[in-house]
């Protein structure tokens, strides 16, 4: 494939311009700035404009740099997945699943491991939805059990079982030292050791989520901020109707 | 400040209501007692610290009590009886206890009655005598190093090791801070005991720990002391330990806890009795020991929507206000929560905001209302977040607002950096300065949008209270008639440790503190 070289852009093309900003551990004055050039300098830039440098604390400075990058990125050999699914409307997907699945699907979802923030599975599970996009509750082709923040992996997964769910969505507010990661990795092995990992689609969502990380920790998909409602709605009718549907597809 | 057009008799109608609601609680509340009050009890007559098993002697005592003992008679009496006995001090006495060299059966009868009672008394009112002094010291700190003008810059610090939130929070005082809040472990309110000692890492913010409440309050004592004016320190009273850790406040002198009356019930799934019962002792202490509290409204519209759901706001703050007056906290100290948290792509809503904001100040003249940042609307989006916070901060200060929570323009990404405390608290500063006075300028249009947006919200709050007073609250929650969620009187965590109060029942520092 041809290449296809990229740098950041200011107002020209390949001008390189970035801008940061950055503290350093040191009281503001000259040599501050020039400090904080001589690191811009390090980081490969050139052409370094310290824009602002001000006290935020003793011993302190927090520095606002615009600087040219010298480095060109070849895009052409750039690979990323996303959690790759048609987008539907709500009526669409209520529709499709009444026709090609013939029952409701069910999900279970929670906040696992000592996250206690529901904002996430909230804004996708509850019938107010996110940005005037409804939640899963307020599908006639889903019913969706939401149990909040703080769920215990096990307790998750006995709900799945209980509810007889098609789908798990887990979601990861809190990043802090890579907890989400850990708690997620948990949970995974939780399923494996019940060997159910396959018994269930599973769904990852959060602050610092994507899809790529979900993947890459066994999960099926995996969301980011801003992900409304009906998106994970299409993905989940589709891959049930996949599993499940009545075409046998 | 600019006044909106509110019905006085709609005003007297929604207090009314709210008051019916809290005496009904109240009647609930005054039978029963939870393991965590009386856990609470030791902690004031000087029971602190934990046995090799990490247990604190506080949940050592009270379980002993409840095992070998009758918890319906409360920890009062069995353990100034205890003490009697070893004629030593309430922790030494709790250790006895603990390690076994004391029981608390066998030598009951042979103490006379009265002896026990003059005991019980004077540890209720060293306890009470202490909490009046935290009050007093904080006084006499302010009188010192004086508070600074409202809206008051409330900034948190979260790094999860108290040390490094001591420089975070130096830090956020250069910039202008004049209130620092410690983030709590999420973990912590489903904990049953409050840990001990220094937390140096946490996941989602340090535990509330007395020694953790004392190292910030030193540091911020310093820092008070170098900026000329007085900074206050905030930390949780929420979830299964209300009343023990507003005790642990109380000593080391904090100034604010965040304490509401059903936060707990509603959004983290604890048992309603409870926390009905936990949060009354709580602002007993709280009244007593001069600590503010600050209630979470905000709550209602991260986890639903601000325009929907504002009457509940209404509704939930007069509710608190209600039950903290039973408690006797003064309206100075009644910090009412509310939020900035409309979609921002609703056109006018700036307007609503005004609006909504407007009405919390007006509803509760004399307390300093605590004004929420937008959250919810937050992206990666770090320049138009900056916009978001910029007309949250003129909202506030055009509004009259008493603690101005800072929006920070990193909310959706991680905790706050340094920097970013600084950018947020930069443009606060400038916008209250060159806005300071625009709220008395301002009149609302009689029927505009603003005043009738206000109407409406004070029209619906009145029909949800009028519905939860004729239900009764605990009835109103578990048919999810508050904010969409349903909690049962039997459902959640903590249920098993609340109690009927026997006919022996005692408990004297509740009785001094109730006065």
């Amino acid at each position: 494939m041809e290449k296809q070289m990229i740098k950041p852009y200011g107002d020209t093309m390949d001008d390189g311009l970035v801008q940061l900003s950055f503290t350093l551990p040191v009281e503001n004055g000259p040599r501050a700035r020039k400090a904080a050039q001589e690191y811009a300098a390090l980081l490969n830039l050139t052409n370094v404009t310290v824009a602002d440098a001000k006290k935020i604390a003793d011993g302190f400075t927090c520095f606002v740099i615009y600087a040219r990058a010298s480095a060109a990125l070849d895009y052409s050999v750039i690979r990323a997945t996303e959690a790759d699914f048609p987008k539907m409307e709500r009526e669409d997907i209520d529709r499709r699943i009444d026709r090609e699945l013939g029952r409701r699907i069910v999900v279970v979802g929670g906040a696992i491991g000592t996250d206690a923030h529901t904002v996430g599975i909230d804004a996708i599970m509850n019938m107010k939805g996110y940005r005037q996009d409804y939640g899963l509750e307020r599908y006639s082709g889903f019913m969706a059990v939401n149990m909040g923040a703080q769920v215990a992996g096990a307790l998750l997964l006995e709900k799945g079982l209980e509810t007889g769910a098609d789908a798990i969505l887990v979601s990861q507010t809190v990043t802090k030292n890579n907890i989400h990661i850990r708690q997620m990795t948990e949970f995974m092995t939780t399923l494996n050791g019940r060997n159910m990992r396959g018994r269930f689609i599973l769904v990852a969502g959060g602050a610092r989520l994507d899809n790529d990380l979900a993947l890459r920790l066994g999960y099926d998909a995996g969301f980011g901020p801003g992900t409304l409602p009906s998106q994970v709605a299409s993905f989940l009718a589709q891959n049930v109707i996949k599993r499940h549907g009545k075409r046998g597809g | 400040m600019a006044r909106l057009n509110l019905k006085k008799s709609r005003i007297n109608r929604v207090r009314k209501l709210a008051s019916r609601i809290a005496e009904d609680i109240q009647k609930f509340i005054e039978p029963h007692s939870t393991i965590s009050v009386e856990r609470t009890v030791l902690r004031l007559y000087g029971v602190d610290g934990m046995d090799l098993q990490q247990i604190p002697y506080p949940n050592r005592v009270v379980d002993l009590w409840r095992e070998k003992g009758d918890i319906s008679m409360g920890i009062s009496r069995p353990f100034a009886e205890a003490a009697l006995r070893s004629g030593k001090s309430a922790l030494a006495t709790a250790r006895l206890l603990a390690d076994g060299e004391i029981g608390f059966t066998g030598d009951i009868a042979r103490l006379a009655r009265a002896d026990v009672r003059r005991k019980e008394m004077a540890m209720a009112k060293d306890a009470v005598k202490a909490l009046a002094l935290s009050a007093e010291r904080k006084r006499r700190k302010i009188k010192k190093t004086p508070l600074p003008r409202t809206p008051w810059r409330y900034i948190i610090v979260a790094t999860g090791n108290i040390y490094d939130d001591r420089t975070q929070a130096r830090a956020a005082v250069h910039s202008g801070a004049d209130i620092i809040a410690v983030i709590r472990s999420t973990v912590q309110s489903l904990l049953d005991y409050v840990p001990y000692g220094a937390t140096t890492e946490g996941f989602g913010g340090t535990f509330a720990t007395q020694e953790n409440f004392k190292v910030m309050r030193q540091a911020l004592d310093e820092e008070s002391e170098k900026a000329g004016r007085y900074i206050r320190l905030v930390n949780y009273s929420s979830g299964l330990c209300m009343a023990e850790i507003a005790a642990c406040a109380a000593f080391e002198d904090l100034d604010i806890l965040l304490n509401d009356s059903m936060y707990g019930v509603l959004f983290r799934n604890i048992n309603m009795k409870r926390t009905f019962v936990d949060q009354y002792f709580s602002r007993l202490i709280c009244a007593r020991a001069g600590i503010m509290i600050n209630t979470g409204e905000d709550n209602y519209l991260t986890t639903a929507d601000a325009m929907e759901n504002a009457h509940a706001v209404t509704a939930s703050q007069l509710i608190n206000e209600a039950m903290a007056k039973k408690a006797g906290l003064p309206e100075d100290l009644l910090g009412i929560g509310h939020a900035f948290e409309i979609d921002p792509a609703i056109e006018n809503a700036f307007l609503y905001e005004l609006a909504h904001a407007a009405l919390t100040r007006q509803l509760f003249p004399n307390s300093p209302v605590k004004y929420m940042p937008p959250t919810k609307f937050m992206s990666g989006d770090i320049f138009l977040s900056h916009g978001l916070d910029t007309m949250f901060n003129l909202a506030s200060v055009a509004t009259g607002q008493g603690i101005h929570l800072a929006g920070i323009l990193t909310e959706a990404i991680h905790n706050p950096l340094m920097q970013d405390r600084a950018q947020a608290l930069d443009n606060i500063n400038y916008v209250f300065n060159i806005a300071r006075d625009l709220g008395p300028e301002i009149e609302f249009k009689k029927d505009g949008m603003i005043n009738k947006r206000a109407a409406q919200v004070l029209e619906e709050a009145e029909a949800l209270l009028e519905k939860i007073s004729g239900e009764g609250l605990m009835k109103a929650i578990s048919q999810g008639h508050f904010a969409d969620i349903k909690r049962g009187p039997e459902e959640g965590r903590g249920l098993d440790g609340v109690f009927v109060k026997g006919p022996g029942y005692s408990n004297p520092l509740m009785e001094l503190l109730d006065r």
